[in-house]
Formats: C-alpha cells, sequence, structure tokens
C-alpha cells in the first residue's frame, strides 16, 4: 500500500516536471509579449502595445494571411483529392494498389528538408523553362502535396471498414449509384474525411520547412517571417500574435473537450435510465 | 462502387508522378552531375569535407532520440494509468505546444539559456553559479528532446492505452513480478509504438536546420545546415546539396530498414 502511494507521488512530479519543460518556453513567450521594452530577458513592466501595433505591421499581417490562405485551400483541396484518390485506390487490385501506397508515404517518411529541396529543384527547373516564378502556386502546390497523403490515410481504413451490403441494400430500394454513393458511402468515411482535413490543416500551418524551399522570395508565410527575424532581431509584435493564436487553439480545444465530456455524460445517464427502467419491469 | 472507380485514382497518380517521383529522380540527376551539366561524382568527393557534420547530426539525433525514449516511455506508461478524463486533458496537454510555432518555442529557449538569460538569473539567485549551456551541442540536443518528445510520447501512448488490462492481470496471477510483466509483457506489445516514435523523432531531428542555428550558434553545423547553405543560403550550390540530401536519405532509409527488421518487421506502423 504505501509503495503504491509512493510510486504515484513519484509519477506526479514527474509528470509536473515534464510539462514544465514543455510550457517553460510558451510561458517566457506570453510574458514577454506584454513586456514594454523589445529586451527578450529583462521585465521592464506591463503593457498592450505590441497588441495594438500588431495590426499596423504589414509585413506581419501579410504573412499571417498567407498562412492561413494556403492552410485552409491546401487543406480543402487536399481532402477532395484524398477523398477522391482513396475511392479509386479502394477499387484497384492489390498488386497495383501497394506500390502506389508506397509512393504516397514517401513525402511522410522523407525528412522535410529532402521533400522541399527536391520540389524547389523541380520548380526551378521548370520554372526558368516554362515561364513561372517560386511564389503563392508553388507553395500551394507543395502543400498540396505533402497534405494528400495524411488525407488518404485516413480515409482508406474508414473504407475498408465499409459494409458493401449497405450500398447493395440502398440502391436495391432504387437508390441510384450517386444518390447511394452520397447518402450511405460519404457519411460513413465523415469521421475519416474530416480527421484528415483536421491534420492537413495542421500540417499546412506548422510547416516551415517546405515553405521555406518553395515560396520564393516575394510571398511569406509566418513560419518563414519569424525564421526570418530570428536571424536579427524578434519584435515582441511576434510575441504577441502567436500568444493570440495559442489563446484561439486553446479556447477552441476546451470547447470541444466539454462537448465532448458533456456528450459522454448524456450518454451514460440515458443508459443508466433505460437500465433503470429494465429493472422495474 | 462500380469497377470504374478505379479510375479515380488516376489524377493522383500522375501528381505523384510530377511531384514526388520526379523531383527526387532531379535530386539524384543534380547529386551526379556538375554545373555544365555533364556525368561528375566530385560532389560525392567533394563530401569528405563535411565528414564530421555527418558524424555529428547522426550522433546528436541519436542521443535526442534515446533521450525522448528515456523520458516519453515512462511517460506515456504513467498516463495511460491516469483516470479516463485526466488521460484526455494530458494528452490534449502535449500536444497543445505544437500549435505555437516551433521556430519561436526554439527562440524562447534562446532567451532561456543565454548567457545572461533567464535561466542563469534564476541560478544566480538560487546563489549557484552559472551554466554555459547556449551554443553547445546539448543546447540542440536540447532543442531536438523539446520539439520532438511529443512524436515520441504520443505514437507510444495509443499502444499501451489500448493494451488489454487482463493480459497484465493473468501475468500477474502467474506469479510474474511488475518488473517481469513490464519486460516480458507490456514492452514487447509496446514495440510498434516505440519504433514509430523513433522514426519520428530521429529523422526530423537528423536533418533540422532551424534548431541547430538558434542554439547551436556557428559551432554546431548540421546536415539540415549543410543542405540549406548549398540551396538558398551562401555557399549556392544545388549539386553538392543534392548529393548530401541523397546520401542522407540513403543512410536513413537504411537505419530504419534495419531498425524495423530488428523490431520483427511490424508493418503496423502507428499513424497519428
Amino acid at each position: 500500500m504505501m509503495r503504491k502511494r509512493r510510486s504515484t507521488v513519484i509519477s506526479r512530479i514527474f509528470l509536473a516536471v515534464i510539462f514544465i519543460f514543455l510550457y517553460a518556453p510558451i510561458f517566457v513567450l506570453i510574458t514577454f509579449s506584454f513586456n514594454s521594452s523589445k529586451s527578450r530577458t529583462q521585465w521592464a513592466g506591463f503593457t498592450l502595445d505590441w497588441y495594438a501595433e500588431l495590426f499596423n505591421d504589414a509585413s506581419i499581417m501579410n504573412a499571417f494571411s498567407t498562412t492561413l490562405l494556403v492552410s485552409l485551400l491546401a487543406a480543402a483541396i487536399a481532402t477532395v483529392f484524398g477523398t477522391v484518390t482513396a475511392l479509386g485506390f479502394y477499387c484497384l487490385r492489390k498488386r497495383w494498389r501497394s506500390p502506389l501506397m508506397a509512393v504516397n508515404n514517401i513525402p511522410l517518411t522523407n525528412a522535410d528538408i529532402v521533400t522541399g529541396v527536391s520540389l524547389c529543384l523541380l520548380f526551378v527547373f521548370f520554372g526558368s523553362r516554362l515561364k513561372f516564378n517560386l511564389g503563392f502556386g508553388t507553395l500551394l502546390v507543395a502543400h498540396i502535396t505533402f497534405n494528400v497523403p495524411y488525407v488518404l490515410l485516413s480515409v482508406m481504413p474508414k473504407l475498408y471498414q465499409l459494409d458493401r451490403s449497405l450500398i447493395d441494400a440502398a440502391q436495391d430500394l432504387g437508390c441510384t449509384p450517386a444518390r447511394a454513393f452520397l447518402k450511405v458511402t460519404v457519411p460513413e468515411l465523415m469521421p475519416g474525411i474530416i480527421n484528415g482535413a483536421i491534420i492537413a490543416f495542421t500540417m499546412s500551418i506548422d510547416d516551415f520547412v517546405i515553405s521555406y524551399f518553395t515560396a520564393g522570395s516575394t510571398v511569406s508565410t509566418l513560419s518563414m517571417t519569424i525564421y526570418a527575424m530570428t536571424r536579427r532581431r524578434v519584435t515582441p509584435k511576434i510575441n504577441a500574435i502567436s500568444s493570440l493564436l495559442f489563446g484561439a487553439v486553446l479556447v477552441l480545444l476546451i470547447i470541444i473537450n466539454v462537448r465532448e465530456i458533456r456528450q459522454e455524460e448524456a450518454k451514460k445517464r440515458a443508459e443508466a435510465k433505460l437500465r433503470q427502467g429494465a429493472m422495474q419491469k | 462502387m462500380t469497377s470504374k472507380t478505379r479510375f479515380l485514382s488516376i489524377p493522383y497518380v500522375v501528381w505523384m508522378a510530377i511531384f514526388v517521383v520526379v523531383p527526387i529522380i532531379m535530386v539524384v540527376v543534380y547529386a551526379f552531375t556538375a554545373h555544365d551539366g555533364s556525368f561528375t561524382v566530385d560532389n560525392f568527393r567533394g563530401m569528405t569535407d563535411y565528414i564530421s557534420v555527418f558524424g555529428r547530426s547522426f550522433y546528436l539525433a541519436l542521443i535526442a532520440t534515446v533521450l525522448c525514449i528515456i523520458l516519453g516511455y515512462p511517460l506515456a506508461l504513467v498516463l495511460s494509468r491516469e483516470g479516463p478524463r485526466l488521460q484526455r486533458v494530458f494528452v490534449m496537454l502535449i500536444m497543445l505546444p505544437m500549435w505555437m510555432n516551433f521556430l519561436l518555442r526554439t527562440y524562447a529557449w534562446m532567451s532561456i539559456l543565454e548567457d545572461t538569460g533567464l535561466l542563469n538569473a534564476l541560478l544566480t539567485k538560487l546563489g549557484l553559479p552559472p551554466i554555459k549551456i547556449i551554443n553547445t551541442s546539448g543546447a540542440v540536443v536540447l532543442g531536438m528532446v523539446y520539439n520532438y518528445l511529443p512524436f515520441m510520447v504520443l505514437p507510444i501512448y495509443s499502444v499501451v492505452s489500448k493494451l488489454d488490462r487482463r493480459l497484465v492481470e493473468a501475468a500477474e496471477d502467474l506469479g510474474a513480478n511488475p518488473f517481469m510483466v513490464f519486460l516480458k509483457l507490456i514492452f514487447p506489445l509496446s514495440l510498434p509504438g516505440v519504433l514509430s516514435g523513433i522514426t519520428m523523432v530521429f529523422v526530423p531531428s537528423v536533418s533540422t536546420f532551424a534548431i541547430s542555428q538558434l542554439l547551436g550558434g556557428s559551432k554546431n553545423l548540421l546536415l539540415g545546415d549543410l543542405i540549406e547553405m548549398q540551396f538558398l543560403g551562401s555557399a549556392y550550390n544545388p549539386h553538392l546539396g543534392s548529393a548530401i540530401a541523397l546520401v542522407m536519405m540513403i543512410i536513413v532509409v537504411i537505419c530504419m530498414y534495419v531498425m524495423n527488421k530488428f523490431g520483427e518487421g511490424e508493418e503496423t506502423a502507428v499513424v497519428l
């Protein structure tokens, strides 16, 4: 008994140390977004100036909108593209599907820098021949390329879980194949599709290395702007925008989790009621 | 779903050919050619100057991966033994930092670790001697562990948390002590999670360039820095850069292949 309690204490201390390690830099970042001097280490007093100035900083706001636009577009296109491809792959023979899935996994297992550099070579080589420059277009293509594999990997398992007889049943009952697809297949795949879209969006918004090699010098994502600044000096305005984004994600996650917990509790209550009803009978 | 559905895969097959296969072929072609386009192996010969960089990259990435296992494995185990609601909160807390730009978080470590930084200020307040850590390889490893620890914890956790508790009870009933339960049961079953964790930590660690530039100063050049310099930096030479990238890619693939053989070819890699 004694030993069990001691091991719980040790594991709690371990957890605390890990979480301090994970959150120390975030704490520093957020704290210094309110610092009234530009110093990264000396606290000079509280201010909200950086948050106010943020919205007047054209380069940060541009980078932010580029990041948001490329992430949303790439995630949306990759979701549709990946889902359609998953359907196609599902109907292929295994002999064809296995090597194609292996190629699909290349961007996932390769180091980001190799993916970035290889796409950079491609874009520069064909850009000089077909007269286009690196920019938003190449950035978007690169993001779609590394997003589709995630969508494919999260939709494929749902296809294998799909009960084919449901589709047959729908068609027996008079659905056209297209209607059966929309009314039966798509809803069954939905959790996988949504999951894939979320992963794709997260990967896009988080990416630095691949964007860095494929965006050229005219457009810049938030990560690229931050990287350029870390080479010189980071303005606290960047701390401010990151703190805002972090806060937004935190609120979103809390809302989702609270909703899930509530739904589970409601389900449990309903089940308990049912059981009680059955007992009384 | 008719047999015609399979034609839906054609657009993506074309896409992969153009944006996945052709670029890799281009890396190979660039690695074996000179500026004028003629065949050469000089790019590989020129790489001997950088053997120390190769050594350092793989060495530091290996240390970071081992540290991630040492910290991440117990963390995943501890998490899986908490109540369901706490588990959910803790997993969320592990993923949450990834939503803040990793460059900024690494930059914040700069503020903490600097000679006149926050850590040393704290140490001085406590009456302890200041430590010198920024611009050392230790700081680079710290940055790697910090950034990639979640990639180790989450795959292990997702395997361990699904482990059938009855197996553990059965082992205990048959007289196994906690250590034997771990050695003979939990660890072998969690191996797929560990293997995918190793891949997810080692590959980005060995190829990073931002972490080493921010925390390692100019002395701790890594492979990523070298490649980046050849493509976008001062030493513009995409042919040499391609050769370095190619060799790095091949070494990584061999490492992963050997490791997966070692892990009895577990094909069920855990994908987040």
